[in-house]
């Protein structure tokens, strides 16, 4: 006898228990998790070719001793204030050449933001958590700097640009325009960290 | 009024169950796509410091992962309580960190061998002398993109 219907319907009964068996599963595996932190960049192992000669009144030291205490520009300092030391460092704009600084042009201080070096040093015993809260504050500096140029030339804070810019889901049309805005903004700014080799005492 | 005579008794109707495979299933995906397996089991105590200034690590196939911390209570008894490098499933000393990061990058394809980023996974109670010798190493291999992987948070929270 032919049959008249096609296939026979499969049962889909138990589809929600196969689902829920799965779900567990995930839900057991899960992990959300939260990679985020501070990207820095190490120098170099090979010296660059030729000796640049440095200024000291560009370079701002920050050294932290083994107890977690600052000493920046040679004076003790709380980690509190390490911040706006360094905002005031790096627009000091001593040589009058940076239109958009409103440092206080001291003579004794960074000539221009393009040649002021932040040079962190630190102990072998410094604890990590000093040294990445110290780390956290200078980044920090130059965010809040960044952060003011360019709520005045494009009325947005540089940090949320940059991560726009920097998150893979967003349109190559506004990244294109977004990296102009964000180059133009760290060259305003440049970051240069220095970081030594640590000393053992 | 025969037409309104036939009401059921009593009985409450059964609730449709039909859409729960669709609620499972939406909630399956849900959990399948923030989903990451972990693809190594800690050794050692990892409470990362916090940070304010931080960046999200993009695409997980381009990072290294190298953690740092005091050994957990199971192996203090074999490797002390001094914090010890893991990398993959292992203790390693700092020199093994070079040839992990060159073997790490070898196994990665091609065109994102140099665009790698070593992420620092390192307890708060950490010491700098460990880390910076991690980083010798890692300058050692032109290995110069690290992340130092922290949590959301006021960073002064770091010094309590």
């Amino acid at each position: 006898m032919p049959r008249r219907k096609g296939a026979p319907e499969v049962n889909a009964g138990s589809m929600a228990d196969i689902a829920f068996l799965l779900l567990i599963f995930f839900l057991v595996t899960t992990t959300i998790e939260t990679d985020a932190g501070l990207d820095r960049m190490l120098p170099p192992m090979e010296p660059p070719e030729e000796d640049v000669v440095i200024k000291q009144k560009n370079i701002f030291t920050v050294n932290i001793n083994k107890n977690g205490q600052l000493l920046v520009e040679d004076e003790l300092m709380q980690l509190k204030g390490l911040r706006n030391a360094a905002i005031a460092f790096l627009e000091n704009g001593a040589d009058g050449s940076c239109n958009y600084c409103k440092g206080r042009r001291d003579p004794g201080s960074s000539d221009n933001p393009t040649k002021a070096i932040i040079s962190l040093k630190n102990d072998r015993e410094t604890k990590y958590s000093t040294y990445i809260t110290v780390q956290n504050e200078l980044v920090g500096a130059y965010n809040d700097l960044r952060d003011r140029e360019s709520q005045r030339i494009f009325g947005r804070d540089f940090t949320d640009m940059e991560k726009e810019y920097l998150n893979p889901e967003t349109a190559s049309s506004i990244r294109d325009d977004l990296k102009d805005k964000v180059k133009r903004i760290q060259d305003m700014f440049p970051q240069k960290l220095s970081e030594a080799e640590t000393t053992s005492n | 009024m025969a037409k309104f005579a036939k009401k059921k008794d009593g009985d409450l109707p059964a609730v449709s169950t039909a859409s729960l495979p669709d609620i499972v299933f939406m909630l399956l995906f849900f959990f399948m796509t923030v989903t990451t397996m972990k693809d190594s089991s800690l050794l050692v105590e990892n409470t990362l410091p916090n940070a304010t200034e931080i960046k999200k690590l993009e695409k997980k196939d381009r990072v290294i992962y190298i953690y740092v911390g005091r050994p957990t209570q199971e192996y203090q008894k074999v490797f002390g309580t001094e914090p010890k490098i893991q990398l993959n499933d292992k203790f390693a000393s700092v020199e093994e960190v070079g040839s992990y990061i060159l073997a790490e990058r070898a196994k990665k394809p091609q065109e994102i061998q140099n665009v790698l980023t070593t992420a620092l996974k390192v307890d708060k109670d950490a010491n700098m002398g460990l880390i910076a010798d991690i980083k010798q190493q890692l300058r050692e291999v032109n290995a110069l993109k690290v992340n130092y992987t922290t949590y959301e948070g006021d960073a002064f929270n770091n010094l309590q």
